[in-house]
């Protein structure tokens, strides 16, 4: 498992009903893309994030794959529409299997 | 300049060999639009992608695209050494089709968006970067 991974997600805390909302997610991350190659000319293993996926309430916002062209420490930025108060759960499946999962509550008023 | 008959042969070999290299790098790219599309065509508009025109380091390039309508998008980086970049589908609750994201481009190229819209049919749209320091490695 990569160190040091920690996801930070930004989510409004309360919107109104059916409101398109911005949220902004980045992750710790180096992903190493597998093209590099160390001081001995070895080339350095490909470990990335290979996908992201954001659901709210049980609903799919966003599912996107990554390849080893995205940047180290993933940012991804996005919108959703919120219809009611309820939980937003992001999740990083890393290369190496770890799943890192982030939760954030909005309220609706 | 005299060349010996080894030396011309390992020449003619060489050009052989570079001339034949550019046109794999496109196939590739070519292969990763098909594969997306299976083999539709591309009607350009309708997409908007937002890159820099000179990116200074390719190590993080902030790209956002948006398409209205679309229920995916691919992003390319046709001259990267491996030209996928991010596949993103768009779910249920996504409020408006568009997302922001930084990637690393090899050296100065064409970044290319596809989106599939919701009726079945692609948009594309490409914008060149140039590109001060590669961000590849290697």
């Amino acid at each position: 498992m990569a160190k040091g991974v920690k996801p930070r997600v930004k989510v409004p805390k309360s919107a109104a009903a059916g409101d398109v909302i911005t949220i902004k997610t980045l992750i710790n991350h180096k992903m190493e893309s597998g093209q590099r190659k160390d001081k001995q000319g070895n080339r350095i293993p490909r470990s990335i994030i290979h996908r992201f996926n954001c659901d709210f309430n049980g609903q799919n916002v966003i599912d996107i794959t990554l390849e080893p062209a995205i940047s180290t420490n993933p940012y991804i930025q996005f919108k959703a529409k919120v219809p009611e108060s309820g939980e937003f759960v992001f999740t990083w499946y890393d290369d190496d299997g770890s799943v890192y999962e982030a939760r954030k509550s909005i309220t609706v008023g | 300049m005299e060349f010996t008959r080894r030396e011309t042969l390992a020449l003619g070999a060489g050009a052989a060999a570079l001339a034949v290299l550019p046109i794999r790098v496109e196939a590739s790219v070519e292969d990763e639009i098909a594969a997306f599309t299976g083999g539709a065509e591309i009607v350009e508009g309708g997409v908007e992608l937002t890159a820099p025109e000179i990116a200074e380091n390719g190590n993080t390039v902030p790209i956002s695209v948006s398409a209205p309508g679309a229920v995916a998008i691919k992003v390319i980086a046709t001259k990267n050494p491996s030209p996928k970049v991010a596949t993103i589908n768009f779910g249920a609750l996504s409020g408006s089709s568009e997302a922001s994201l930084r990637i690393r481009l090899a050296k100065t190229q064409e970044v290319r968006a596809i989106a599939k819209m919701a009726d079945g049919s692609f948009r594309g749209a490409s914008q060149t970067v140039k590109v001060t320091i590669g961000g590849c490695g290697g």
